[in-house]
């Protein structure tokens, strides 16, 4: 995945923005991290080499937080973020299933982003929507039942050539 | 002076309940209709927004007087959306799955013109000569509602529905209390923390009052990472005042300041409704400088959790509120004594506190009097799985298995069979059928190698394999450890791989005795909740399903047909109906073609990908597609 120079140099004044409305106390450096990503999708190299020299601390002590929760992100998130569920419910009624559907349509596995930035794809734990699963959580809103052919259904929504994948992933092979 | 502190209390409370009570009773004396809709993240899911949408536009294409009001979840997760219409003349009726469509009808027909559509009717709300209602449901004898009472029937970003319900009550009646009276009541009550382990609150408050130095925190756990659980998530979306209000009495009994409500960054409605519930005890003065004009101070700040499962243990929670990565540290001391930045710290589960004003309200011999001698009141489950009636549920302790899953739940769906239920997620453990009619306690269930956990409660059939579900556990635990115990890191990851032979196929018959060595080992070996309890869906699995463990390793093959490397998808010929397209057109990778001369369908084992969408588009009277274990081949 490639960054701009323009979007680095974007990235350093959002974040210097945020930074603005809070004290440079360590309690903050979870809330500034989860505001930085709100504003930018992911968290840069930029925005958290900013957040270390605001807070006065070690560059390794922002990473080594950003790294060990779930909900950081170090890429940038694609134009759709699609999140598959596989809390114990979606599990047993097939959530592993799904995710393997996504990966084989977009291409990518969890955590990544596809080459054109238009979808992204990640696991959540549970979403608390057990009784309608599996679940997959689309640009924010929960799928309910979502099985390899809604995974296309849902694709085709977006204008996706999901038979190219599978095309493409055949001649490969 | 006491007394005057405590006249102006109650005369300040009074003013604000009066007001309150008055914008309560306008809603329900004007004549007009109500609608209630469960807007919670369950009821979302299901549409539920577009129904308040679609109910809002017929209302007002008919020109009808009808406030709309968005309600938290009523617990029915498996009828949602669901929308309460209260009109004169009726009881309030509850509907059930309404979309739409439904609820144009329900304003045309039912609000406009006396047709309350029994056909989309769920149950009254109270009891009447036209409808059942709930209370005369079987599972209404076996429920007992205190801390999900308000849950559906209330307006969450309203303050004022919270207090016309008796809410903040609780808080005046403390405020003119001795400290130590409130911390020797929660004592007495019997009140155990409903976050898992079950540790005697009342004890942790006194440890907390009776600590040195200022000043002092009370922080409410809400980081409920359990996969399979979400009563947290319904009560902080649906009452969040309840959780409020106990937190201020809490602080009132220790001696605290500060407050912290941590919630889960992926719970974002609760997030937001948690903000707004803040923003208005604030203004009403129920939180901030001189609460109700008393000499006591206490302001809550809500901390967005982000994901970490580890973090629901106390002194992890402490470290990611301090803006580090979540890694438990040694107790003793506690956090009651030495919690955040080194300052005494109470922290109470979301429940636990939801249940503070109650017993301050109806007293200890209230609570004492439900459910068991040693786990007092009631207990929480989120019911979800194989069952009919998914949803929350809240019962007495003391109530056993079967009662909530066949009582309450009615049962397992589709007339399988009922084969395991898994409690407390990744640190419960699966029970069998011979332990349903175990009265649910924190005592009965850690005897049987379950344990209460937070209260998610996972319901599994014969379909279902065990080592599947004992492997995506401690999958899950394996990826949230925090890496600080090496058994707890290293243990896990080994107990993983040895299950993923198993379920590969790969199994070895000594394989078992590793699983329980290092299972004994990874106990043994680690300082928090979460690695002592990591191997227990795996032992509670050998202990009670071994023989589904031995016929993976000795047979290679799947019982409960799920394990993907153990089967194979095939056509039977015979039953295939040959010009019937729908296998072909709903295989996702394009594995099945017909044979070239007579026309059945074949699927290409190599392409195959083993999803099972052939098996439900297969019209159910031809039911060709069968699962073989193990990997076999079907006559041509």
């Amino acid at each position: 995945m490639t960054i701009t120079l323009e979007e680095e140099t974007q990235v350093g004044q959002e974040t210097r923005r945020i930074l603005k409305r809070f004290s440079r106390k360590r309690d903050n450096l979870i809330p500034i991290l989860q505001e930085v990503q709100g504003k930018l999708g992911y968290l840069p190299r930029q925005a958290m080499l900013e957040i270390a020299e605001f807070l006065g601390i070690p560059e390794m002590d922002v990473y080594s937080v950003v790294t060990f929760y779930n909900q950081f992100r170090l890429n940038p998130p694609g134009k759709h973020s699609i999140r598959v569920c596989l809390g114990t419910a979606c599990h047993m009624k097939g959530g592993y299933i799904a995710l393997d559907a996504w990966k084989r349509r977009l291409g990518i596995g969890p955590g990544e982003t596809t080459e054109d930035r238009e979808f992204d794809l990640d696991t959540v734990a549970c979403v608390g929507c057990c009784t309608m699963a599996p679940v997959t959580v689309v640009d924010g809103k929960p799928e309910a039942r979502v099985d390899p052919t809604r995974v296309d259904g849902l694709l085709l929504a977006f204008g996706h050539e999901s038979q190219k994948g599978l095309k493409e992933n055949d001649a490969s092979s | 002076m006491q007394v005057v502190e405590q006249a102006t209390i109650t005369s300040t409370f009074e003013e604000i309940r009066r007001r309150a009570e008055l914008h309560w009773k306008q809603l329900w004396n004007s004549g007009n209709p109500v609608a209630m809709v469960g807007t919670a993240t369950c009821g979302r899911a299901a549409g539920a927004l577009e129904v308040v949408q679609a109910i809002k536009e017929e209302v007002e294409k008919q020109e009808l007087v009808c406030p709309v009001i968005e309600v938290g979840c009523m617990g029915h997760c498996y009828a949602e959306p669901i929308v309460i219409i209260s009109k004169s003349g009726y009881p309030p009726i509850c509907y059930g799955r309404v979309n739409p469509v439904i609820a144009q009808r329900l304003v045309r027909d039912y609000i406009l013109s006396d047709d309350p559509c029994l056909e989309f009717v769920l149950g009254a709300l109270e009891e009447n000569d036209i409808i059942p209602s709930f209370a005369e449901f079987p599972r209404a004898q076996y429920e007992k509602k205190i801390i999900l009472k308000n849950c559906g029937q209330i307006d969450p970003t309203n303050i004022d529905h919270y207090i016309a319900n008796g809410g903040y009550s609780s808080l005046v009646k403390a405020l003119q209390m001795h400290p130590d009276e409130i911390v020797s009541q929660v004592k007495d009550s019997g009140l155990r923390g409903r976050g898992g382990a079950g540790y005697p609150t009342g004890t942790k408050w006194e440890i907390c009052r009776k600590a040195p130095g200022r000043p002092k925190h009370v922080v409410c756990n809400g980081d409920e990472g359990d996969p399979g659980a979400f009563m947290d998530r319904a009560i902080l979306e649906s009452d969040p005042h309840s959780v409020i209000e106990g937190m201020i009495i809490a602080a009132y009994a220790v001696g605290a300041r500060h407050g912290h409500i941590y919630v889960r960054a992926e719970y974002p409605l609760a997030v937001q409704r948690v903000q707004a519930a803040l923003r208005q005890a604030r203004k009403l003065n129920l939180l901030g400088r001189h609460i109700l004009g008393s000499d006591f101070s206490f302001d809550i700040k809500l901390f967005q959790g982000s994901g970490a499962f580890v973090c629901g243990e106390e002194t992890a929670l402490i470290a990611s509120l301090e803006g580090m990565p979540g890694i438990p540290q040694h107790r003793p001391p506690y956090p009651a004594i030495k919690g955040l930045h080194g300052q005494p710290t109470l922290i109470n589960n979301v429940k636990t506190l939801a249940y503070v004003r109650h017993i301050v309200e109806h007293g200890t011999e209230w609570f004492k009097s439900i459910g068991t001698e040693k786990s007092a009141g009631t207990a929480v489950f989120a019911l979800a799985g194989k069952v009919v009636n998914t949803g929350l549920v809240e019962v007495p302790m003391g109530t056993t298995l079967r009662q909530v899953i066949f009582d309450i739940g009615s049962g397992i769906p589709k007339g399988k069979s009922f084969k395991a239920v898994q409690i407390g997620g990744p640190s419960g453990g699966c029970l069998p059928e011979s332990a349903l009619d175990l009265p649910i306690d924190f005592g009965s269930l850690r005897d049987a190698g379950a344990m209460m956990g937070s209260g998610g409660m996972v319901v599994l059939d014969e379909d279902d394999c065990m080592v599947e579900i004992a492997r995506y556990f401690l999958e899950f635990t394996q990826r949230e450890s925090c890496g600080k115990c090496t058994f707890c890191r290293l243990g896990t990851k080994q107990m993983l791989e040895v299950l993923n032979d198993i379920t590969k196929g790969r199994g070895k018959i000594e394989d078992i005795d590793t699983l329980e060595q290092l299972a004994q080992d990874i106990k043994n070996g680690s300082l928090c909740g979460l690695g002592k309890t990591a191997p227990n869906p795996v032992l509670t699995t050998l202990r009670y399903f071994k023989d589904e463990y031995m016929v993976h390793v000795v047979e290679g093959r799947c019982p409960a047909l799920m394990c993907r490397e153990l089967i194979t998808f095939h056509i039977v010929p015979e039953k295939c109906e040959r010009s019937c397209d729908a296998c072909v057109g709903t295989c996702t990778v394009e594995a099945i073609s017909s044979h070239p001369k007579k026309r059945y369908k074949i699927i290409d084992q190599e392409k195959c990908v083993k999803c099972g969408t052939c098996i439900d588009a297969c019209p159910p009277q031809y039911n060709a597609v069968t699962k073989l274990s193990p990997p076999g081949e079907v006559a041509g």
